[in-house]
């Protein structure tokens, strides 16, 4: 072979520099991530008792739990995914399949790009002035549809996404028994992307559930239980927010707990989505 | 120059007389563009009453596209047109007013890669049944176990109905098709390359399917082997960039074509 031995050991040479620094570069991003879950468990596992999920927060140097933040919380995740996911579908529907080639489809995948990447601060202060302001308090609907705009367009990205990866051929089969579209939609095409389109959901609810900035301008936060959702209603983040600042002790150890609780919660729903995102490309 | 006979596939249909035949769809003038692309240049050809027609040509003769004509399965796409007239019991199936959903009901489609949806192969077939007709559930099974057995699938699958239609085999897959379409009862089965990605036993079965279908449909399959077109079909067209250059007896068109081209092609000179 008529390779020149030079020329192929600086080859060697320059995949192993390079194979070196991808490595450094991995085992830095990684070494983070390994931190913060490190010091959240060192700071945040001695204060997990049963209290912490019966218990309200506490005023400064008593004994207390979340019970009323984590409740808070789920209920208006769970509002603004059944507010968000049937809008999100709907509109990631239309671009997938009746308006693929409009150029509405176009205008619209585009604001929703912007939308998917606008600071979540700023979408807290518009709720802020179109809900908060006219409402005249601060209230959980105005957090619940605030964590929905967020949601929207997480959906309708990977609605859109994962119906385009649905073969022609299908939707081609499917009318050539003479299915109208609207069928072919409900039993074709989300059958085949239902997975994908679920991970999209449990993504949203991973990116929601850890939102500080549009709750602090919408909920608030109240210190005593309350699922009235025309006042201000307690939230892990709020929560984590106020009681990190404080001066106290107890309430730090607090908001050590409840970033534990909210970081293994999304961790989870991220281990379930990639599970259920397996499936899809399994099946 | 002599005619390489040798290189001719034997044909498996006798010549029957066309003008005994009732045309089942009448293609005239048919003229097709993608945008302002001509992918089909005024086409005349005719599908008879329970015969098998077969279009051959190279690839990108349009042989697809006349198929996907016939079902106006081109409608789901932006920008492509269709001039002309096609004839379908004396209807013109390019008229905007028609029922697309109808006549896909009446012209069934077969393609090139099986396409099962996502369910068990029993609501596979009861699917489309269900879409025309409320069936008590007996009776909806009989006519399941109908179409399965008249895509010879029924043995094979009897005792799964209940399992995905994706577990099968290509082959199953694509008679599991072949099943659903039959189903639905049409008067026309289009096949487009049905075969193409087939082992040959398949293949085989997929073609004896054909034989025996085209006493109750008028058929018409596009197909990339020659040897299938001879085998199967009682018509043949062959197309060559956009044109029908002929059209009439498989045996006629496989032994003694009228056209130079059609005999380079058919003898394997190119393609």
């Amino acid at each position: 072979m008529a390779m020149s031995p030079a020329l192929y050991a600086r080859r060697r040479r320059r995949n192993r520099v390079s194979i070196g620094l991808a490595l450094a570069a991995t085992a830095f991003g990684l070494l983070w991530l390994v931190l913060i879950l490190a010091v959240l468990l060192w700071k945040g596992f001695g204060g997990l008792s049963l209290a912490v999920f019966t218990q309200m927060t506490p005023p400064p140097g008593s004994a207390g739990g979340l019970l009323n933040a984590i409740a808070g919380s789920l209920v208006m995740t769970v509002l603004a995914v059944a507010i968000g996911t049937p809008l999100g579908i709907l509109a990631g529907t239309y671009m997938a399949e009746y308006g693929r080639y409009d150029r509405l489809t176009s205008v619209v995948r585009f604001i929703n790009d912007i939308l998917l990447s606008a600071p979540s601060i700023v979408i807290g202060l518009f709720i802020y002035e179109v809900m908060v302001a006219r409402m005249g308090h601060f209230s959980g609907w105005a957090g619940a549809v605030a964590l929905a705009v967020i949601v929207i367009p997480v959906v309708v990205r990977t609605t859109e996404d994962m119906l385009a990866l649905v073969p022609d051929t299908l939707r081609e089969a499917a009318a050539s028994i003479g299915l109208p579209r609207s069928l072919m939609i409900r039993k074709v095409a989300y059958r085949t992307a239902r997975a994908g389109m679920v991970t999209g959901v449990l993504l949203a609810v991973a990116r929601i559930s850890g939102e500080t900035a549009p709750l602090l301008f919408t909920t608030l936060n109240n210190q005593f239980w309350s699922l009235n959702l025309n006042q201000p209603v307690a939230s892990l983040p709020i929560v984590i927010f106020q009681f990190a600042l404080s001066p106290y002790n107890d309430w730090q150890r607090l908001a050590w707990t409840g970033a534990l609780i909210i970081t293994f919660a999304v961790l989870a729903l991220s281990i379930v989505a990639r599970l259920l995102a397996s499936q899809r490309k399994s099946s | 120059m002599s005619m390489a006979s040798f290189a001719v596939p034997s044909v498996g249909n006798a010549v029957v007389n066309r003008n005994e035949l009732a045309e089942k769809i009448a293609v005239r003038n048919l003229d097709f563009f993608y945008g302002d692309y001509r992918a089909l240049k005024a086409i005349d050809v005719s599908l008879y009453q329970g015969k098998v027609t077969a279009v051959i040509g190279p690839s990108g003769c349009g042989k697809s596209t006349l198929l996907r004509i016939l079902n106006r399965m081109y409608d789901l796409y932006p920008n492509q047109t269709a001039t002309g007239e096609v004839m379908f019991d004396g209807e013109n199936i390019l008229s905007p007013a028609l029922d697309l959903n109808l006549l896909r009901a009446r012209v069934g489609m077969v393609f090139q890669k099986p396409t099962p949806f996502p369910m068990t192969i029993y609501e596979n077939i009861a699917f489309g049944i269900r879409l025309y007709e409320k069936l008590p559930k007996s009776e909806l099974d009989g006519r399941v176990e109908h179409a399965l057995a008249r895509a010879a699938l029924w043995n094979e699958v009897k005792d799964k109905l209940g399992v995905s239609g994706l577990s099968l085999s290509g082959g199953q897959q694509q008679r599991l098709c072949i099943a659903r379409t039959v189903a639905v009862r049409p008067e026309v089965i289009l096949f487009d390359e049905p075969c193409s990605a087939l082992d040959p036993i398949s293949t085989a079965k997929i073609e004896e399917l054909i034989d025996e279908l085209k006493d109750d449909y008028t058929i018409a399959i596009v197909t990339h082997n020659m040897q299938q077109a001879a085998r199967v079909s009682d018509f043949t067209a062959f197309m060559y960039l956009g044109e029908l250059i002929e059209f009439g007896d498989t045996s006629h068109i496989f032994t003694s074509p009228d056209d130079r081209r059609t005999q380079d092609y058919i003898t394997g000179r190119f393609g």
